[in-house]
This record gives structure tokens, sequence and C-alpha cells, in this order.
């Protein structure tokens, strides 16, 4: 069977090989034949990919522990569900994933691409197609996932695995990886398109309005992943935090941000013509981004939490980025001219302006995040001294820039698009900011002094009132002439224009959550040690320990404490912490227990049994509006999809259209 | 001319105000990473007390003592020892156990002990085996 993976892998490599050379020299030449064969050949390296994935799965699922990467991974206990998850529990299984992923978006890219694009699809085909090799290679030669353990030789048979890190052994963890997975591999395809388009210089911006979609779905991807993570950290691992700077969280989070400023720039292009460069200089960057998150998470260049070890992986990774980087950089200096601007920045007060602070803001937030996850490498480097920041750097830097983001993010869509009077301003803004101010000032009164929760919780009404206000208006309008009840008359708003409703919709699911972050400012916690019998209080509750108990099964042990939770004298509900001691792996895992509210969560992680073993240590947290974090992120998800549905009507924004640069590469097979 | 003067001059108080904030967070969070040898050396011209480390080493098996809130433990690079005393908000990772890989963050005392804010830890060989090893599951099992 391994052979077989380990066959297909090899054959799916020289065939990535194989469609590289042939659409280029296909579209080069002039042979239709030669790019056919090509896209073909795209098809059957998917094919091959998907058996090698097999290969591997049936190994993980049947329990074959010949296999080092089964045997590493999974044990025969494991329930089949994380036996499946196994396949990106480890750095072998999760480049197979990225192959896999790449393989059947190309396929998919090659499928449903239109065909007056057939011009520029060869040099589509090419950077996807370099990009599958690089992966192949890893699969095939530096990380493969079918090296068999040499039973036989030395070793005895190998009766069972050593079980998944029980930390996995999460719903959420089941999910996580492949969403981000498949947000990280998706912008491959708007960057190829980018990539095509410069190299057969494709007139106008066919490639933005091909890709708008596909950029759209891979950073709802992204977000989910992201956002999925810090969830599973909260309910996980204890700390009862869900974001903790650590160097991988930040290389999930940097595509992201690049990701969002390229969204939103590319409206510019789209609406204006502006930014050509600067749209090519971001989705090159989040493209490489995602490959670098790759890389940080598999080589261990900076020591994380995420426990992987050093590995070989990393020079190849850093060879390609290099490579890949320079060729892109030269390929946009070559081609600047292609890329002129068709018109200027009139006035500070302009949707374009708040566009640029925008991207200049998550720029400046994106460089922050990538300078304090590299300040090791960079100092050591610099200094021979390796020097690390902690959290309290990016929360300095990026606060500031969240608080500018959520202003923009209220101004932005409602200013108008070359220059504003301030007549027009003040009717956009004024309620919305007495509104923002108003409560400033009465939870100032009501005794709260956290300067940033103050702005937050301002802006965030600023921002709501803005949107719910532009709903309104709409809404109210079309109401007055369709004689519809006014939630009909918004939902045919929303249809209408689904683009832009449903970027206010993931708006404000972004508001939302910022209400939840700013909830942080008002954490508490308390460490104790109690027995069975004991009360503390922590916030507005009394807890009382009401049993301590313990138990076994195949696959853990665990200790677990039952604690009543009393308000007010009354009992409102029964929380259980455990601690479980997983035993393939032989680790120790706690099973933290939340009561979660809009108001606030009440979290207890059972900590571990003091040294007599008699008392439970127990970590008790009241965390104020979490819960927003998580219902504003189904708003942005909401959002997103609204987004994709096609209008209603189709509206066309006037503008200045540059027609083909240079007669000769605008359409090339006639 | 005048608009672009305007979107420069913002653009260089935003951009001034993030550089600001960011060089303050560093020299206010900056870390030195040390071997317990390097501390060691550090140590001997007192040039270490005040200064926030990060240090790395093994936890001694055995070594993990629980006073209230309090961890107290060993860790060891070669023959060196040193005394940490753990006591931070958050809760010690679950990887943290006799014989793990620690990094502890934090200061030295005048008294020689390592005042520990943070910290972390991870199992030695387990997730994923160093690539050269070839060691049977069976053996590796008990090593991490």
């Amino acid at each position: 069977m391994e052979n077989l993976g380990s066959l297909a892998v090899l054959l799916a490599l020289c065939l990535s090989a194989y469609a590289v050379v042939g659409s280029v020299v296909g579209r080069v030449r002039r042979n239709p034949f030669l790019v056919v064969s090509a896209e073909r050949a795209v098809y059957s390296i998917w094919a091959l990919v998907t058996v090698a994935t097999g290969v591997l799965l049936y190994g993980l699922l049947a329990g074959d522990f010949r296999l080092a990467y089964v045997a590493a991974h999974t044990n025969r206990s494991l329930p089949a569900v994380y036996k499946f998850a196994a396949w990106w529990g480890g750095q072998e299984g999760s480049l197979l994933l990225w192959s896999w992923l790449l393989a059947t978006y190309s396929a998919i890219v090659i499928f449903i691409t239109p065909r007056r694009f057939r011009g520029m699809k060869p040099f589509v085909v090419m950077p996807l197609m370099i990009t599958q090799c690089f992966f192949l290679l890893l699969n095939a030669f530096v990380a493969s996932p079918f090296q068999v353990l040499a039973i036989g030789r030395g070793i005895t048979e190998v009766p069972d695995g050593n079980g998944l890190n029980p930390l996995l052994q999460h719903w959420a963890m089941v999910i996580h990886p492949p969403m981000l997975y498949l947000g990280y591999v998706g912008f491959i395809v708007p960057f190829a398109f980018a990539i095509g388009s410069l190299i057969a210089k494709e007139p106008g911006d066919a490639w933005i309005h091909v890709t708008r979609r596909w950029t759209l779905v891979t950073w709802t991807f992204q977000t989910a992943g992201v956002v999925l993570g810090a969830g599973w950290a909260y309910a996980v691992l204890g700390w009862g935090g869900y974001w903790g700077w650590d160097p991988v969280e930040n290389a999930s989070l940097l595509p992201w941000i690049t990701a969002t400023a390229f969204l939103h720039s590319v409206m510019m292009q789209e609406k204006k013509g502006m930014m050509k460069v600067w749209n090519m200089v971001l989705i090159s960057a989040t493209f490489f981004l995602c490959i670098f998150g790759t890389f940080l998470t598999r080589s261990g260049v900076v020591s994380s939490v995420h426990a992987f070890a050093q590995s070989p992986i990393g020079t190849y990774f850093v060879t390609f980025l290099a490579v890949g980087i320079a060729a892109t950089t030269y390929l946009i200096l070559d081609r600047l001219d292609y890329l002129k601007s068709e018109a200027q920045l009139e006035s500070v007060l302009s949707r374009e302006s708040a566009f640029l602070f925008n991207n200049l803001i998550l720029l400046a937030s994106c460089f922050a995040v990538l300078w304090g996850t590299l300040f090791p490498v960079i100092s050591e480097a610099v200094t021979n001294e390796k020097i690390s920041v902690g959290a309290p750097f990016f929360n300095r830097v990026n606060i500031p820039i969240g608080m500018a983001l959520l202003l923009l993010t209220g101004i932005g869509p409602l200013i108008a698009w070359r220059r504003s009077s301030l007549e027009s301003l003040r009717r956009a803004f004024l309620w919305p900011a007495v509104a923002g101010l108003a409560l400033a000032a009465i939870l100032l009164a009501a005794g709260v002094r956290h300067f940033y929760a103050l702005m937050s919780f301002g802006l965030c009404l600023f921002v709501t009132w803005t949107i719910a206000s532009e709903f309104l208006k709409g809404a109210l309008a079309i109401r007055a002439r369709q004689r519809m009840s006014l939630p009909r008359a918004m939902v045919e708003l929303t249809h209408r224009n689904t683009r832009r409703y449903g970027g206010y919709l993931v708006h404000m699911g972004i508001v939302l959550m910022f209400v939840g972050f700013t909830g942080a400012a008002f954490n508490q916690d308390s460490t104790i040690e109690v027995k069975v019998g004991d009360r503390f209080p922590i916030g507005r509750y009394q807890l009382a320990i009401t049993n301590l108990s313990d138990g076994d099964n195949e696959n853990y042990s665990w200790n677990q404490a039952t604690v009543a939770v009393y308000q007010n004298g009354a009992q409102i509900a029964t929380l259980d912490p455990a601690r479980r001691f997983y035993k393939a792996s032989r680790q120790p895992n706690a099973i933290v227990s939340i009561r979660r509210r809009l108001n606030e969560d009440l979290y207890l992680n059972f900590a571990g049994m003091s040294n007599d073993n008699q008392k439970a240590v127990m970590q008790v947290y009241v965390f104020p509006l979490v819960s927003w974090i998580w219902i504003g992120f189904w708003v942005v998800l909401l959002g997103s999809v609204v987004c994709l549905v096609p209008s209603k009507q189709r509206l066309d924004y006037p503008r200045t259209q540059v027609l083909a640069v240079k007669e000769g590469y605008a359409s090339v097979e006639k | 001319m005048k608009t672009k003067l305007k979107f420069v001059a913002l653009a260089v108080l935003i951009v001034g105000a993030l550089a600001w904030l960011a060089t303050g967070g560093i020299s206010e969070t900056k870390t030195y990473y040390k071997t317990i040898a390097e501390l060691d050396q550090l140590n001997r011209t007192n040039a270490a007390l005040g200064k926030r480390l990060r240090v790395a080493g093994d936890v001694e098996p055995g070594s993990i003592v629980r006073k209230g809130r309090d961890v107290e433990f060993v860790m060891k690079q070669d023959a060196l020892r040193l005394k940490v005393l753990y006591n931070g908000v958050d809760p010690l990772p679950d990887t943290f156990r006799d014989g793990a890989q620690a990094l502890a963050d934090g200061k030295l005392d005048p008294s020689g002990v390592f005042q520990a804010s943070k910290i972390q830890a991870k199992c030695a060989s387990k997730y994923e085996a160093k690539p050269v090893q070839t060691a049977p599951v069976n053996e590796r099992r008990q090593t991490s």
C-alpha cells in the first residue's frame, strides 16, 4: 500500500514539472495541444494526490502501525474521527493536505475559468504548478508520510501507536487546521491570476473580477480558521485566553491582515482604476505570508508553545520564498507602466482616502506583528543576543491600530468618493458621533476608568449607529415605494446590492468581536486549593466544591471536581472541570468547564492535585463579554455568505476604462 | 500638490505614532534568551540582576513542589542547577512535568532563585520526533 502512495506522489511530482513546462512552452510557441495536455496533467495530479491521500487515510483508519506516521499520531483506542484528523496532526500529513488542497484548487481553476481567459490561463497554471511541484517535492523526499518503520531489522512489531496529542482531541481541532489550510492554500488562486495577467499583459482588471469570489471565499475560510483556533485555545488550553501572540498564532494572522487590506484596496482598482501596483504587492504578500506561515509552524525557527521540533524542512521553504519573492518583485517592476493608475487622489476627506489609510494601518499592524514574531531571529543576527518580545508589545501596538480601524469602519462606507463636503460629513456622522461620545461619558460616570475600553465601546456604538442608519434609510425608501414591511424591505435592500450590505454585515460582526475583545479589560481570576465542602467567592458568584472523583477508561484516566455555583444565595449552575491523563501519549490534559452567558463567562480549570493529594488546585476566572467574539464571528460568516450571493440588480459604476495596453498582447488565440 | 502633502503628513503622523509605541513596547518587554550556563556566567559579575530573562533547561525529575499558589522546581543543564520559583497567574501548561524541556520567563533575585512569571514547556521528543531519530516507537515512548 505505502508503495502505491509513494509512487503516486512521485508520478504527481513529475507531472507537475511537466505542467509547468508544457503550459509555458505551449503558450509561447502557440501550441494549443501542449497547453491542453498541461491542463490535463493538472487533473491527473489531482487524481494521483487523492490516491496518495487515500492510502494514508486507509493506513490511519485501519491502524497500520508499520507506517511511522500512523504509529506516531494514532493509537488503537482513538475514536475514528480523530484517526481521520491525524491526517493533519503531524508534519508529513499536513504537508500532504497542503498538496491535496492545492491540487484540488488547481483542478477547479482549470475547470471553471472562462474561455475568454485562454490567453492568460497557461500563465495562471504556471505559478500554481510551481508551488505544487515544491510541495510534492517535500512530500516525496523530505517529509514522506509513507515511511515504514524498520520492523524485523532491530525493531520488533509495533502493537500500538503513540496516540494523537490529547490537546488536539477536540472538535474545533478537527475543523480548525483544514479551515486554515483552505484559506492559506486558497490565496494562491488570486495570486496566480495576478501573476498570469501580469505576464500575459492581460488588459484591464479581468483577474480581479475573476478572482473576487475566490478571494472572498478563501478570506472567509481563513477568518473561520483563525477564530476557531482562538475558540479552541479558550475552551481547551485552560489559561482562559484566546490569543497569546504566539509565533504560530501570528503566522496565521499575518496573511489574514494583508488579505483584509487586499479585499478593501481591490475595490479602489475595480471602481476607480487606482492602486494597481499596490494590489499586486498585497496579493503577492498575502500568498508569500501564507507560505511563510507554513514555514514558521513547520520549521521551528522561532520557539513556540506549539510543539513542533526543529526540522530540515526550513531551508527548502526559505529557498522557495526567496526565489518566489525575487521573481515576483522583478515581474512587478518590469510591468510598472502596465499598472499605471487611472485616477488621482483628490481630497483627504474622501472614500479613496479612507481606503488608503485603512491599508496603511493594516499594513503597519502586519509589519509590527511580523517584526515582533521575528525579533528573536533578527536580534540574534544583529547583536548576537537572542531577545524576544512578549504579548505586551503586540497589545501596545495593535490596540491603537484596532481603534483606528474601528473608526475607519464607521467612516469609510459613508464618505463619498472623490471628495466630501464638511456639510455632508456633518449630516452623516453627527448623531453617531454624539451617541458614541455619550456612551463613553455614561460608562465613565458609571466608574469605568480603562481608557481603551471607553474608547472601544464608544467607537463600537458609533459604527453600529452608522451601519444601522444605512440599513434603515435604504429600507424605509423601499418600503415607501413598494409598500412592504420593514424587515422584508431590509432583505430586499440587501438583495439588491449584496456586496454593499453583506459588507456592512461583516463590519457589524467585527464590531461585535471588538465588544468581546474589550471585555478582556475587566477579567478577574483567582487560584485556590480546595477540598470537598469548601466555599469561595469570585466576582458575583459563590462556588462550593461538592465532590472530587476519579476514574479510568481505555483511552485516559481522570480526576474530576463537581462545583456548585451560587448567586445571591440561589444555586444557578453546576460545573465539572476535570483533568485527564492520556495513556498512549502519557499526556495530562485539562478539561475546563465554562458557564457561557452573554454578559460574562465563568471559567473553571482543574489545574491538578496538591502535593499531599488531598486538595484540588482550582483556577477560577470571570471573563466579561467574551461570548460576543464568537457571536461576531457568526455575523461575519453570514455577511460573507451574503456578499457571495449575486445581486438582484447589476450595478455598473461609471469609470474610465483602459483598453488594451498593447494590441499584440491583448488576445492570443483566435 | 497640497492634497498630496496632506496625505504624506497624515501618513507620517500615523506611522510615527506607531513606531513610537513599538519601540516603547520593545524596550519594555524585551527578554533575553539564556541557557543556565550563560546565566551562571552572567551572575558572576552580577550582570543578570534586574534583567528580564528567558531561561531554558530540563525540569529535574521529582523537584516540582506546589506551595499554595506558587510552584517550586529545579531546572538543570548538564551539571548546573537553577532553582525556580513560579508565581505567575496562568496555570502551568499540561506539558510541564518531570523531565520536560521548560522555558522560564522572569528575573533572577539576589539570592540566586529565579522568579518566573511565565513557564512554557514542551515534552522533549513527543509529537515531532527529531528527523534523525530512528528509535522504535516503544523505546521512544519511555523517553518522552
